[in-house]
């Protein structure tokens, strides 16, 4: 190797030199920091302010129970048994409804996403009822399914179908062509094109629209269970609504939203797993 | 197998990209195809593979592809095209899922490429977890898998660094001089060119056409050697005078819309 000279270390003589500034730092700010257990501080207000307010007697308890009266309903309604009624009505025609609006939206979108000819009659079909509050289908389908679940399922099934359609065949769009190209080069038959590159690669806009369609869902679930049903969280609510029992009105809220982070939680474990490659 | 390109012309609606392309591809050799950006060097390489059709002109195969070869047209592609849910073995596989092998013949081809690419180590990493030269190290083991006739690459190193791309140039000229697969090796990169190829076709800006085919004789395997380089420079001076040109020409036409 050929001689390489390096500047010796003490070529930078600091002490030597007067008329050194020190290059400010500016990069502060800006960072987030993680403040673990704090969540709980915003909680302990809330109901402590409630609490508060309706033992000093600032508002009625008739229109606004306390924690404790609400927490107390609750712990009622699940030893009774009750909760459990209305809650299995609800999760019945939650995952029946959801389930079936799902699979037939991804099986449409994925037709779309992927025959052209299937694209041109269907989007435009898609983007007529997209729009729709599916909520307001409900009367039809009582008159044509009847009263009992199948028109509550319906009615669920199709809230989320058409969301789904559409994230499903957005997803197909985005996975990258080049990929597909690559099997072709390789020889892939079409099919295991479909199942080793094109689904896999719409798996991460699919499920993200899940986390969109189950609340969607949740929303027309109680919706139709206000409407007529004689067990659910919904008709828990309107009932003891119409009675001014806001105890277990609140409880029935307090449920739904558990409900809620539930199946979030449940829906970012899959997520996890079947994308544990990102 | 030997590839013959016969006088390909390709429109991409008015617009002529390439005019007049043959050459032939001979068995063991590699060509390197040179030219400005936007000359068409990337949908040239599309239609050798039968992935674009042509507008008008041909490509033969002449003679036959090894006998356990699986896929004789193969490609390297630039962004390595690898599936990111699939580990590095797993994408591997792939092109070999759909033929008749057995789990050990499978098990036995990809253990070798990835042992003749050095991979042998990542087998279970996702792609993702790879840097960039690793990606690419996959990518040419997934092509080695099928037993290629004639590798089609397309600017394979333009996505890495200039350290990595020397490295992998060199690495891939091992398992060139071990096995000696044709490749059609599509680049704007002059001194990969001289470094890799038998032959190097020079294009034009757009429409590309044939400017000249610039035989580099010398053996790859002496490349590196002193004595070699009068003549390395000389030829890269010829090339960089025929492309200088056209870049300058090509990169005033975009300026100009």
């Amino acid at each position: 190797m050929a001689d390489v000279h390096v500047l010796p270390r003490s070529a930078v003589n600091i002490a030597s030199r007067s008329d050194l500034t020190e290059v400010p730092f500016r990069g502060g700010g800006f960072i987030f920091k993680s403040h673990k257990g704090v969540g709980i501080i915003g909680f302990i207000v809330l109901f402590g302010l409630w609490e508060l307010s309706v033992r000093a007697g600032w508002v009625s308890p008739v229109f606004l129970p306390s924690v404790s009266d609400v927490a107390l309903a609750l712990w009622h309604l699940a030893a009774s048994g009750d909760l459990w009624l209305h809650l299995r009505a609800s999760l019945m025609r939650f995952f029946f409804g959801w389930g079936l609006g799902t699979s037939a939206g991804i099986l449409l979108g994925f037709c779309i996403g992927v025959w052209s000819l299937a694209r041109g009659i269907g989007l435009p079909l898609v983007s007529a009822l997209f729009p729709v509050p599916k909520i307001a289908l409900l009367p039809l389908f009582i008159l044509w399914l009847g009263i009992g679940e199948s028109s509550k399922i319906a009615t669920i099934g199709l809230g989320c179908f058409f969301t789904t359609v559409i994230a499903t065949f957005s997803a197909i769009d985005a996975v990258p062509r080049n990929l597909i190209r690559m099997g072709q080069s390789f020889n892939v038959p079409p099919l295991a094109v479909l199942t080793k590159v094109v689904l896999p690669g719409a798996l991460p806009g699919i499920l993200a629209c899940f986390r969109i369609t189950t609340s969607i869902c949740l929303i027309i679930l109680v919706s139709a269970e206000m409407i007529g049903a004689q067990y659910g969280i919904g008709s828990l609510i309107i009932l003891t609504g119409n009675l001014m029992q806001t105890d277990q009105l609140l409880a029935g809220v307090v449920v739904l939203s558990m409900l809620g982070l539930c199946i979030g939680y449940a829906l970012s474990r899959l997520e996890r797993w079947l994308l544990r490659w990102r | 197998m030997e590839l013959v390109v016969d006088n390909i012309r390709h429109k991409f609606g008015e617009l002529t990209v390439l005019d007049g392309i043959s050459f032939t591809v001979a068995e063991g050799e590699i060509l390197a195809v040179i030219g400005p950006s936007g000359c068409g060097k990337s949908t040239l390489l599309s239609i050798l593979g039968g992935i674009l059709q042509a507008t008008a002109g041909k490509v033969y195969a002449y003679g036959k592809p090894p006998a356990n070869s699986l896929n004789p047209l193969t490609y390297i592609f630039q962004d390595f095209s690898l599936l990111p849910w699939r580990t590095v073995e797993a994408n591997v596989m792939l092109p070999l899922e759909h033929h008749p092998l057995s789990r050990d013949e499978v098990r036995a081809r990809v253990d070798d490429v990835l042992a003749r690419t050095g991979l042998s180590d990542f087998k279970t990493a996702f792609p993702k977890q790879l840097s960039g030269g690793m990606r690419q190290r996959v990518g040419i083991a997934r092509a080695l898998a099928v037993n290629p006739a004639i590798l089609l690459m397309d600017e394979p190193l333009s996505a890495l660094d200039a350290q990595t791309r020397d490295l992998l140039m060199e690495d891939f000229l091992a398992l060139w001089l071990r096995d000696r697969i044709s490749a059609v090796y599509v680049t704007h990169n002059l001194s990969e060119a001289l470094y890799l190829a038998d032959r190097v076709c020079v294009l034009s800006r757009r429409p590309g056409r044939i400017r000249e085919i610039v035989t580099i004789d010398i053996p790859q395997a002496e490349r590196k050697a002193p004595a070699a380089q009068v003549r390395l420079a000389e030829l890269h001076d010829a090339m960089w005078k025929l492309i200088k040109g056209e870049a300058q020409e090509a990169e005033r036409e975009m300026t100009h819309g």
